[in-house]
């Protein structure tokens, strides 16, 4: 499972840390995803604004799932296939936690937008989540 | 400790933000350097709190809105009133008039710190600047004063 933000990745964990080069081409392509599904909105529903964009595309192996927030930063998530017991909401209320905490990076000082992520305390929600959810 | 940081950091701006700007103005003597200290100072602040003010909100639409998400919301957040007057030619320049700006009203209403002024300025510029960025608009802000404690904030956003 991985996690990326932005549209170079400024943050990638996953779990096993093996193959993690693969995850790095399923989020890139699932980026284009988000892009597609963002014009898409605005043709739609008005109240189709909110920042959880739902399953990007399942692929056989894994399901990916996207979110971004209002200044453009993307959020995936990618799961095992054979992973069913994650329901909706707990896939959005994992969004959140990461909202939140990158909130945190983002109002920290000595944190450059744009530098990769390298805060311990960003790195704990992640492992907590990790743990929590596989 | 998380919520303890980000109160303290709202606190921050709260309450010390004004007595702060003050006494940054006095410590920064050099005219043209201290302007834009200031105004990217306030970059990296607006970048902030526009990320945390707009967690909880739905995408935004279009400019527009934007734009009077920051003369609604965040103003008063930060200044504790909202934008008095929204104008714009809908090709992208927008001017914001605050008629009671809370960081001139401490100065006389006459003519003879008008000339000070951009300094004070300076760092809320540069708070709409980063805001803007922060929320994929990239613009240019100006500010002037003609008559304390009122001024006119101009957005220009930049086409690529």
């Amino acid at each position: 499972e991985v996690l990326c933000c932005a549209n170079y990745p400024l943050y990638i964990r996953s779990v096993p840390t093996q193959g993690e080069l693969k995850f790095h081409y399923t989020v890139h392509t699932s980026l284009d995803v988000v892009e597609e599904k963002i014009s898409g909105v605005g043709k739609a529903l008005a109240d189709q604004r909110e920042l959880y964009l739902g399953l990007l595309y399942p692929t056989e192996d894994y399901k990916v799932y996207g979110y971004m927030t209002n200044s453009k930063v993307k959020f995936v998530i990618v799961v095992d296939s054979s992973n069913t017991s994650l329901r909706d909401n707990e896939i959005r209320s994992m969004f959140r936690k990461l909202h939140n905490s990158f909130t945190d990076v983002m109002c920290n000082p000595f944190y450059n937008p744009g530098d990769p992520i390298q805060s311990k305390a960003f790195d704990s929600i992640v492992s907590t989540m990790m743990v929590q959810a596989f | 400790m998380r919520k303890h940081y980000s109160v303290f950091f709202l606190l921050i701006t709260f309450f010390s933000f004004f007595h702060f700007h003050h006494a940054l103005m006095c410590f920064l003597k050099e005219r043209v350097t201290c302007v834009s200290t200031l105004e990217l100072m306030g970059f990296r602040v607006g970048q902030g709190l526009i990320e945390r003010f707009t967690k909880d909100c739905p995408t935004f639409k279009e400019d527009l809105d934007i734009m009077k998400f920051l003369c609604k919301d965040l103003w008063s957040t930060i200044f504790r009133k909202q934008i008095d007057n929204l104008r714009t030619n809908h090709q992208g320049t927008y001017v914001l008039q605050d008629n009671k700006f809370a960081l001139l009203t401490q100065f006389s209403t006459g003519k003879q710190y008008l000339e000070e002024a951009p300094k004070y300025l300076a760092f809320s510029c540069g708070l709409i600047r980063g805001a803007l960025s922060n929320l994929g608009l990239e613009s240019v802000v100006t500010a002037e004063v003609s008559l304390m404690p009122s001024c006119k904030f101009q957005v220009v956003i930049q086409k690529l």
